[in-house]
């Protein structure tokens, strides 16, 4: 339905464009306009979509729920003795009637007689308020064009005022962005203020045993839930220092060998290759994660379990014999390859900004490529890379799909790498996926962890990016 | 005593200095091609992570590409299909009964040896089979060659996945099954083709007709609504914050904040998608609009940061022979600066795309983890997407699904690589030098 709307919009702003030049240029006869013709049509244009667009948008906004206040207004009494979710159900079927299909559930007698009833109301207001918006939106169009008409004189500077809206529009546009993280905080901020008040900040912060798992019947184990984050916190902390070792030291050399040593043509092919690893999407590094490098690690770490045994080093033996696939070293490592490609073109960016004398310099004084590079060219872009490896440590704790399919699940307060542990990220997607009621404490935890890892991460980037700065106004 | 004069004395010093700085270059070269050479280790390692990455998934996909069908000729008994219901009917019952009979083999009692024939057809028979006698009734009683998948197992035995040498209690064919189908397979009735069921079907719980064309589908509605919704809000506030803004406190804070936006985690989007759109605005779960629209809001930080790049790399020069020219500030920059631009804001913009193709982390928070059969069609019905689908699959007990998330990953990485090309020639073509 909104589809026909906007296609008479569409038609009718068209129209709106060519009568107002077609007007402005018959009216201009013998005068001298300030604008052109076109400009003239263009701010028809605009009188006539603008409010029409805003009247749609407003209705399908309100239609939702101006329609669940209509329908619950007339409900008759059958059908409002029921229970809520059954009257749900029985609306949901009154929908389906009305729309000519075939009811999902069998309908006892008074209620059975009233579905078609109520399908008939259901139609008439839907229909109404569909009608309802689309007239409105016309009706609003056509005001605004026979508004523009009256404005259309040689001496209207219409193209200022078509330039006024332009520049509107684009502020609104700057503005959404605003607007998003206006909406990222105020939905964290709500649920996780819900969240803190079932469950303490100070024993989410601080508590040692996290299990979101509330029992159905108070006298289960773990009939109430514990959510002390620190478990998570700590795992989330290995993995990433893991990544960390993975990445910083590949992702530094390769920059440092491809700015400083590489021929061109070495440049052109390496540079294309990395980007394609950046390019990756995360759940291929999971998939690769949790079938490949787990069970590689694993069957590695079995075998010298297996080779230990019996020696001096038993009781290590026995225990590497035992690893299993999902540990916090393999989520880790794939994690440390996928941050490769982001430290070492944030590096090399970096590298490439330290000014060349300072390179023609230390070559002045004998010193070999690689002392300029130790001594000279890493001190003098040490902020810089301090900046773009904090980059990464707040990319490894936001990245969610790798340790969703590698890491496992057990919430265990280690810094053995070969363990299973969790994160942040992953007890926010096992919290929201599959069945969750809305208003208990486990599902809202993961609006309090949402919140915890957005403000982390935000601090470890406004601090990277005012190292970053700091640092790149020096040679400037 | 000694013969030595001072001119031996200084030569043997000279000497010895010379030997140590001889020495101590000659420990700085070491150095220094070891440093080449741990810098050259580290592309080795990064290049090797690739390989390993890329081999992998294609030897653990390629396999999906291909797939079996057997070929078994139904008769159509008129004792035992329904006429009038012809989806009733136990189709599959009867065509391993009587596949048995023609391979000459008596069944028990208890009809085991039909139940295990029966495993080794897909269940798709049934649905042929039915699908054939409700269009044509007058096959009943005839007899008619049925062409339908194997089931996975047989699949992945016939592709070598499932081995003969594994005790029998350890894998999913009995030694009987294994024996009928090679036998089958002697006999011709097997035939190995390309799989294309794997791109026109949507997702199934059966591995062997499960596809990839339900979640592409849902991917393209989504990426749709991502395009259309982000691509002209960040243009927009790109060319504002680049040409019109004023520079103030306001300015300012836009612009940090947008910085900060493109760094905030993806899940976090995936949250807010869930708190503002479900939860608050209940617009419906899992569909395409949703999907678009968190992926548009992750999407438009980026975009803004390439395009604003874009429009800066536009020397000022053009801007100002136009306003010389007597254009107004907005004709300058929608007819001289913006076209100019136009082939870096189309890289950032596929770019950015490719980025929100591959994205899972916040579709998972938006109910994006069910399964979802068929193909969709609209925009606000609950879809599939490709990264998604990759997830559910990998996370499937079936071994047959394994191969079918490698073909998946095979199918998204062909987008991505298709699309960054298409950057790369993009910017290729239209690099300009001021």
């Amino acid at each position: 339905m909104i589809w026909i709307y906007l296609l008479i919009l569409v038609a009718l702003s068209a129209a709106a464009f060519f009568g107002g030049r077609t007007l402005a240029r018959r009216r201009a006869i013998g005068a001298k306009p300030h604008s052109r013709p076109g400009q003239h049509g263009a701010y028809a244009l605009i009188w006539v979509a603008a409010p029409a667009l805003l009247v749609l948008i407003l209705a399908s906004v309100f239609a939702a729920p101006l329609q669940r206040q209509l329908t619950a207004a007339g409900t008759p009494d059958a059908v409002a003795a029921l229970e809520p979710f059954r009257r749900d159900a029985f609306f949901a079927d009154a929908h389906r009637v009305g729309r000519g299909e075939a009811a999902l559930q069998i309908w006892e007698r008074p209620l059975a007689e009233q579905l078609p009833v109520e399908a008939r109301r259901m139609v008439r207001i839907e229909r109404t308020l569909s009608w309802g918006g689309g007239v409105a939106a016309i009706l609003a169009a056509i005001l605004g064009g026979l508004f523009a008409l009256t404005q259309i004189k040689p001496q209207t500077r219409a193209r200022n005022r078509v330039e006024g809206w332009i520049y509107g529009a684009l502020f609104v546009c700057s503005a959404i962005a605003v607007l998003t993280t206006l909406g990222i905080i105020a939905s964290l901020a709500f649920d996780s203020f819900r969240f803190f008040q079932k469950v303490p900040v100070l024993d989410f912060l601080f508590g040692t045993q996290w299990s979101p798992q509330i029992a159905i019947r108070a006298d289960q184990v773990g009939s109430s839930g514990a959510f002390g984050a620190v478990p998570l916190f700590a795992g989330t902390l290995l993995i990433m220092v893991i990544a960390m070792c993975v990445a910083a030291p590949i992702g530094l050399l390769s920059a440092i060998y491809l700015s400083e040593y590489a021929g061109r043509t070495t440049r052109a092919v390496i540079k294309p290759l990395l980007e394609i690893l950046a390019g990756v999407p995360t759940v291929v590094y999971g998939f690769f994660a949790a079938l490949t490098v787990g069970p590689l690690l694993r069957v590695f770490f079995n075998e010298i379990g297996l080779f230990l045994i019996g020696g001096p080093l038993d009781g290590l033996g026995q225990y590497l014999a035992l690893v299993q696939n999902q540990m916090a070293l393999t989520a880790g490592a794939v994690m440390g390859i996928m941050l490769i490609p982001f430290v070492s073109s944030l590096s090399d960016d970096i590298l490439n900004a330290v000014p060349q004398s300072l390179r023609d310099g230390s070559f002045a004084m004998g010193a070999t490529k690689s002392e300029t590079v130790k001594r000279v060219l890493l001190p003098a872009a040490l902020p810089g890379i301090a900046g773009a490896l904090l980059l990464a440590v707040s990319r490894a704790i936001g990245e969610t799909m790798i340790v969703t399919m590698a890491a496992g699940l057990a919430a265990n307060l280690t810094f053995n790498p070969l363990d299973t542990v969790t994160t942040v990220t992953v007890q926010i997607v096992t919290l929201l996926t599959g069945d969750q009621e809305f208003n208990s404490a486990k599902t809202l935890s993961a609006f309090g962890l949402g919140l915890t890892l957005f403000l982390v991460t935000l601090m470890l980037n406004i601090i990277a990016h005012r190292i970053v700065q700091t640092y790149r106004e020096q040679y400037d | 005593m000694t013969d030595a004069t001072p001119d031996q004395i200084a030569g043997a010093a000279a000497k010895g200095r010379l030997d140590r700085l001889r020495a101590g270059l000659k420990r700085r070269h070491a150095r220094e091609t070891r440093f080449k050479w741990y810098g050259r280790l580290a592309i080795a390692a990064a290049m090797l992570f690739l390989a390993v990455l890329l081999v992998r998934i294609v030897e653990q996909g390629h396999t999906a590409f291909y797939t079996h069908t057997v070929t078994v000729p139904v008769f159509m008994d008129p004792a035992r299909v329904d006429r009038a219901y012809p989806q009733g009917s136990n189709f599959e019952q009867l065509a391993a009964e009587q596949q048995l009979a023609r391979m000459g083999i008596q069944d028990d009692a208890a009809g085991t040896k039909a139940a295990q024939m029966k495993r080794l057809f897909s269940s798709e028979l049934k649905f042929v089979a039915a699908d054939l006698v409700a269009k044509r009734s007058e096959v009943i009683g005839e007899t008619v060659p049925l062409a339908v998948p194997l089931s996975d197992d047989a699949d992945l035995y016939l592709k070598g996945e499932i081995s003969r040498e594994t005790p029998e209690d350890q894998r999913r064919l009995t030694d009987q099954q294994i024996a009928w189908l090679d036998r089958m397979q002697t006999e011709g009735v097997i035939g190995s083709h390309f799989n294309t069921a794997l791109f026109t079907n949507g997702d199934s719980t059966q591995p062997e007709l499960a596809g990839v064309l339900g979640a592409v589908v849902g991917s393209a509605l989504m990426l749709m609504v991502t395009a259309l919704i982000a691509i002209p809000l960040g243009v927009g506030a790109a060319i504002w914050l680049e040409e019109f803004a004023p520079k103030n406190k306001l300015t300012d804070i836009i612009e940090v904040n947008i910085n900060n936006l493109a760094a905030v985690p993806s899940i976090v989007y995936g949250l807010l998608g869930l708190a503002l759109f479900i939860n608050w605005m209940h617009l419906p779960r899992a569909s395409p609009i949703v999907g678009g629209l968190v992926l548009a809001l992750m999407a438009l930080p980026t975009l803004v940061i390439a395009t604003r790049s874009a429009l800066k790399a536009v020397p000022p020069s053009i801007r100002e022979a136009a306003l010389a020219m007597g254009a107004s500030k907005t004709q300058t920059v929608f007819s001289h600066v913006l076209p100019l631009a136009m082939p870096g804001v189309m890289t950032g913009a596929i770019i950015s795309m490719a980025h929100a193709l591959g994205e899972t982390a916040p579709l998972l928070l938006i109910g994006m983890v069910s399964f979802v059969p068929g193909v969709p069609h609209a925009i606000d019905q609950p879809v599939g997407a490709l990264p998604s689908l990759i997830y559910i699959w990998e996370n499937a007990s079936e071994r047959a699904f394994h191969e079918r998330t490698a073909a998946a990953i095979i199918v998204l990485l062909v987008f991505m690589i298709i699309m960054n090309a298409a950057a790369i020639i993009l910017r290729r073509r239209f690099e300009r030098r001021w």
